[in-house]
């Protein structure tokens, strides 16, 4: 096989023939990405038709047009969960950007090699606790017989308080056990970015007489652009997604606080392992990505109109 | 010499190891909290609750998880089998994707960057891909259905790509080139061995996620012998916290032991302790790994 054809026109076949080797090292990726991901957009289809257990192929089965979006608007959950979803992602976002940006500035002016590589990791070790082990902790905390809270309380002579009845106070243990868990390795991603700043920025607007305030706001932060608008472009991907193994294992089936705590995820997967209503389960599942994709194209076109550096893609 | 610091320079060190100091402690606290529980016996937290520190230590937990391990031990079989085979072959596929990615003589970097990107911008959702998974790769009940999902994502890839892009200087590939080298041979003689706290990192967080992973277990496994440790550990508490709901003096016969608080607790410090023990390892390379840049390129 050693007959090679050089294409006269530069086109791609010629470009995939010069860096064969290159595309070849990529094509298991592209493959896959385009059985788990590409592939899986065909079956939007399973949205339009009347789901039979009995049959594998979706093609065969009824077609009933927007019948299951019918169901899905009418079960009247829809705004409830969309409201949830977006606004639990925009305070994810915003809250650990901003602390994680604080912290890895704090700690990247700390003295002392040890005390920092020390607190460093400490901050960081939330991320290593899986979100069943999570669930164990805020069940630790907070259940009603022997949770921490209610043996301090009764240690004060105040009443126990059940929170796994109380459906507002989990809007805040859930960003604030987020935060806990995720924080530090958005934190150790700005840390590392604020460490390949080069030291001249810095001694020469020490010799200007810049104060540590001054050096913070007008050197390190705006080197941290970068960093910001590629971890909220992976972050704005997901905001109708987004965190489905926290609600769950925070919340599970506990039907009294889906209120403040049900998102799209949580109840995609309940009808399907949990009611097993299909029909309704991909078609919220088909209303969560359009409408999410939607959402970030017009965020995008929005921002490319202000200011095209800033724009996502 | 040394420059005197001025007084700004002090106020901000004070506030940044008051802040530091707390968030550690904070940070700290929910581990204390479990690894204390698991040190008191169980009779001591349903009399007087969960405590920071308990008024008498015993192993007793720890005894009862290990009494019959044959499940326990299994379920850590499964979860290191995974997490080993999928960080390994995620972490080759995502070096050599990474690496071309960033080649600058590779033309179609940008547009493949993006059709890597684009998976999290839009996809089928939860459905058709159980479908896809269950029906049509016929996953379910093996350990595939554990290792295939986690395998790559776009994050790490564009991760590993802005590191190789700022580790590799792009005249080591140029001279590497010109000694007649082909393009694999650049990515494993020259590209691996610069890349290491690259590697490392993203080693960690690829391994972590199957650590972690009790997600792919409660979707595709019906098997109990192939439960990962996290799905094991959530039937336990599941069990458990059930059993205590209807009352455990019911007359129901279990073929365990019947898991109390305290062995609960016992388990998640059994569960995460060995990726804990990945850490002190991989930390080194920690900072210096995680450069990340654009997805265009």
């Amino acid at each position: 096989m050693s007959k090679t054809i050089v294409p006269k026109k530069k086109g791609v076949l010629h470009e995939l023939n010069k860096n064969k080797i290159l595309f070849l090292m990529l094509l298991p990726t592209l493959l896959y990405f385009l059985i788990n991901n590409y592939v899986p957009m065909i079956g939007i289809y399973y949205a339009f038709v009347q789901f039979d257990f009995h049959s594998t192929n979706m093609f065969q089965m009824d077609f009933i047009g927007l019948k299951n979006f019918e169901f899905l608007w009418k079960s009247g959950k829809l705004v409830q969960l969309t409201i949830n979803t977006i606004g639990y992602n925009i305070a994810f976002i915003v809250l650990v950007n901003v602390l994680a940006i604080a912290v890895a500035v704090l700690l990247s002016e700390l003295k002392g090699k040890w005390f920092k590589k020390i607190t460093q990791s400490v901050l960081f070790l939330p991320y290593f606790v899986s979100f069943v082990i999570l669930s164990v902790i805020v069940f630790n905390l907070f259940n009603y017989d022997q949770g921490v809270l209610n043996t301090v309380l009764e240690k004060f002579g105040a009443e126990p308080v059940n929170l796994y009845a109380k459906p507002t106070a989990w809007i805040f243990l859930i960003i604030v056990f987020f935060l806990w868990k995720n924080f530090g390795y958005s934190m150790v991603i700005y840390l590392a970015s604020i460490t390949g700043i080069s030291e001249e920025y810095y001694e020469a607007a020490k010799i200007d007489g810049a104060n540590i305030f001054q050096r913070t706001w007008h050197i390190t932060l705006p080197m941290l652009k970068n960093t910001f608008v590629i971890l909220l472009l992976f972050a704005l991907g997901g905001i109708m997604k987004g965190q489905f193994d926290l609600f769950y294992q925070m919340v599970g089936n506990n039907g009294l606080l889906f209120s403040t705590t049900d998102i799209l995820d949580t109840y995609v997967y309940r009808s399907l392992r949990v009611t097993f209503d299909m029909g309704m389960a991909t078609a919220a599942g088909v209303y969560q990505s359009i409408f999410g994709f939607i959402l970030i194209m017009t965020v995008n076109t929005i921002i490319r109109k202000i200011n095209k550096d800033y724009a996502l893609f | 010499m040394k420059i005197k610091e001025d007084g700004a320079t002090k106020w901000f060190r004070l506030i940044a190891y008051v802040v530091v100091l707390v968030g550690s402690v904070l940070c700290l606290l929910p581990f204390l909290l479990i690894v204390s529980a698991s040190l008191t016996s169980n009779e001591e937290i349903v009399r007087d609750g969960y405590n920071l520190i308990p008024s008498q230590f015993t192993l007793d937990a720890y005894k009862v998880v290990f009494m019959f391990p044959e499940d326990l031990l299994r379920a850590y079989g499964v979860t290191t089998l995974v997490t080993i085979v999928g960080t390994a072959v995620g972490l080759l596929l995502m070096t050599m994707a990474g690496y071309v990615l960033q080649r600058k003589d590779f033309k179609y970097r940008n547009f493949f960057s993006f059709v890597i990107y684009f998976t999290t911008l839009f996809g089928g959702g939860l459905v058709p891909y159980y479908m896809l998974i269950t029906n049509y790769l016929k996953f379910s009940n093996t350990l595939y259905a554990l290792i295939w999902p986690s395998l790559m994502t776009p994050f790490l890839i564009i991760l590993m790509r802005s590191f190789i892009n700022s580790a590799v200087p792009d005249e080591v590939v140029e001279s590497a080139k010109i000694d007649g080298a082909n393009d694999f041979v650049i990515y494993y003689r020259v590209v691996l061995p610069l890349a290491v706290p690259g590697l490392a990192t993203v080693g960690l967080f690829l391994a972590l996620h199957y650590w972690n992973d009790w997600f792919h277990s409660a979707l595709f496994i019906n098997d109990t012998a192939k439960y990962q440790l996290q799905f094991y550990l959530y039937n336990i508490i599941n069990t458990s916290n059930f059993l205590n709901s209807i009352g455990a003096g019911a007359g129901i016969v279990l073929s365990g032991p019947v898991p109390s608080e305290s062995m609960k607790m016992a388990m998640a410090v059994v569960v995460t302790g060995p990726i804990l023990l990945l850490y002190p390892f991989i930390q080194r390379y920690f900072v210096k790994g995680l450069t990340i840049g654009a997805v265009k390129g």
